[in-house]
């Protein structure tokens, strides 16, 4: 039988404010174990949680982002749960009232857009961290990622494919970047993906039994986990089982998925609202300041490089996908006029060297203007397309404006028409039987004598007045 | 009746509290007397009344996102049973 995919996600995201949800701890990533904490985010008896303003204004601002209506009545409740990473035994959450809900993400699926419902968006305060000691009978607790800030988007079952999860997650990742609300590092679990996925058989209403899918913690683990289940459950239907409502780990080493047992009563968390934080109302003088503050989104940039500077969809999409890479275009496009040919740098040698190092754009020691200037160089002839890598290559390496690396390295283009005929005849006289070739009609022969030329210039000849000399000379 | 001994004993097990086969009766009765005594309040017509979500009357309680000194570690392990100087210890959890 023919089975159809159901798939829902949920993304916890970290935003990225100076300070905790709701005490005033530092919310820097990392910092030695426990020394970002205070009697608030420790859960000690008697102190009083106050929500941290930005945090609420961070929340609406990607809510609007994701095209999500504001609720103008918002409130906090307790998800009540005992873990040795929740010292209060109860974790501060939203439950009825959300700050937002009913938004929706647009995607690409095979050249077609698909709009992906999403549900709600809600604020919480993240747990701690259980360090594992392998074999001494405990477990070490670190406090300080308590009452971190998070915000939950939970979107409808409305993904039909492990590819289509993927691209949400993706262009979800891209519109939190672009407003600026999270660092979105899935590594470093500051962006955090659960699945639900069920089966149906194809033409069927009602959705099958759904296993909830977590640890998977890179994009590709998102995609490979959820590939993994559709493979596991329709071997179990069709086989004449039935798929059991759990929870399961994806085991990123292993490839496979494992059922979490023993946590059944897990879901009675028996939520009430928390007496401690009042009520939360927002008017829309407030809701107007913060829409006055949204950035261009990914797909309205999209758009614009493609009908503002003509770059094709693909190029358009690439580069808009990641802020940074758009932030570097935009940049790059202030100091040189072809848009095509910034692309073809930006998704070509930069991103080669970026994935090589396994590094972000902002770590990028090239600045924008850097690489304008070495385009134009390209343009005017000092360097040729082929020199014009290695510069780049360096100033990956150093950052050094690309004139005073043409300068150290000798690499300036040879473009005088006396001393390149003389390197020309030379290669001639050296390579009768080529030149014979030529005459005889074949046209690769040319290439070989360039290419001799090229060698014994070190690359530095210009190839267009190498061409005419040649068949000049000839 | 509204409380059964089961709910009694699914409730203790949630909250982590051990209760004697004694003390489960006496609870379901107390239980349900509480609940009898609130189930009052159903008779009264709440249809022109808004839901409370919180009993006081505040709205928009907010700090300022400034992050302040933290609390030294000698005093975040002053109560703890258990610790390394660095982490909290708790019997090891078992994950998977
Ligand atoms: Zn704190």
């Amino acid at each position: 039988m023919e089975y159809g995919i159901v798939i829902g996600l949920e993304v916890h995201a970290e935003l990225k404010t100076k300070s905790k949800i709701f005490c005033g701890c530092s919310n820097e990533f990392g910092g030695q174990p426990n020394t970002h904490v205070c009697p608030i985010c420790l859960g000690m008896p008697g102190v009083l949680p106050v929500l941290n303003k930005s945090v609420l204004e961070f929340a609406m601002k990607a809510g609007m982002a994701i095209n999500c209506e504001i609720s103008r009545y918002s409130k906090f409740d307790r998800k009540n749960y005992f873990y040795p990473d929740l010292p209060k035994a109860y974790q501060i959450s939203q439950f009825d009232l959300p700050i937002c809900k009913d938004g929706y993400i647009d995607i690409d699926v095979e050249g077609e857009t698909k709009r992906i419902r999403v549900n709600r968006i809600h604020m919480e305060e993240d747990a701690g961290k259980l360090v594992h000691t392998e074999g001494y009978g405990s477990s070490a607790v670190d406090v300080n990622r308590c009452g971190v800030p998070l915000i939950e988007i939970v979107s409808e079952a409305d993904m039909r494919s492990p590819q289509e999860a993927y691209e949400y997650l993706t262009k979800l990742k891209s519109i939190l970047e672009y407003t600026e609300v999270s660092d979105c590092k899935m590594q470093e679990g500051s962006l955090r993906c659960d699945a639900n996925i069920s089966l149906r058989p194809k033409g069927q209403e009602e959705f099958g039994i759904r296993a909830e899918l977590k640890n998977m913690n890179s994009f590709k683990g998102v995609l490979k986990g959820l590939e993994y289940e559709v493979k596991r459950q329709t071997e179990i239907l069709e086989s004449g089982g039935e798929v059991v409502q759990e929870t399961r780990r994806w085991d990123d080493e292993k490839g496979v998925t494992s059922s979490m047992r023993g946590k059944e009563e897990a879901h009675d968390y028996r939520y009430f609202p928390d007496p401690d934080l009042v009520p939360i109302e927002v008017d829309e003088e407030w809701i107007q300041r913060i829409k006055d503050e949204l950035p261009e989104l990914p797909d309205v940039r999209k758009k614009r490089l493609i009908e503002e500077d003509g770059l094709p969809e693909y190029d358009a999409g690439v580069i808009t996908a990641s802020k940074g890479l758009a932030v570097f275009y935009d940049e790059c496009m202030k100091g040189y006029h072809n848009s095509k040919v910034v692309s073809n740098w930006i998704m070509g040698e930069l991103s080669m060297y970026l994935n090589e190092n396994n590094m972000e754009i902002d770590e990028c020691k090239i600045a924008p203007a850097q690489l304008a200037e070495m385009l134009k160089l390209i343009d005017n002839g000092t360097i040729s397309g082929k020199i014009a890598k290695t510069v780049f290559a360096e100033m990956f390496a150093s950052g050094k404006d690309p004139e005073v690396i043409i300068k150290e390295k000798g690499l300036v283009q040879i473009s005088d028409e006396g001393e390149l005929a003389k390197i020309v005849e030379e290669v001639i006289a050296n390579n009768p039987k080529s030149v014979e070739d030529y005459h005889n009609g074949k046209e690769k022969a040319v290439g070989f004598l360039v290419g001799q030329i090229m060698k014994a210039t070190r690359g530095k000849a210009n190839p267009a007045l190498v061409n005419k000399l040649l068949k000049e000379k000839m | 009746m509204i409380i059964s001994k089961n709910d009694v004993e699914h409730v203790a097990k949630l909250a982590r509290l051990e209760v004697s086969e004694e003390e489960k009766e006496e609870l379901t009765g107390q239980l349900n007397n509480i609940l009898d005594y609130v189930s009052k309040m159903n008779k009264i017509d709440t249809n022109n009344i808004k839901p409370t979500s919180h009993v006081l009357h505040l709205k928009n309680v907010f700090r300022e996102d400034v992050a302040k000194e933290n609390l030294n570690r000698e005093k975040v392990f002053l109560n703890a049973p258990e610790h390394d100087g660095e982490h909290f210890i708790v019997p090891q959890v078992i994950e998977s």
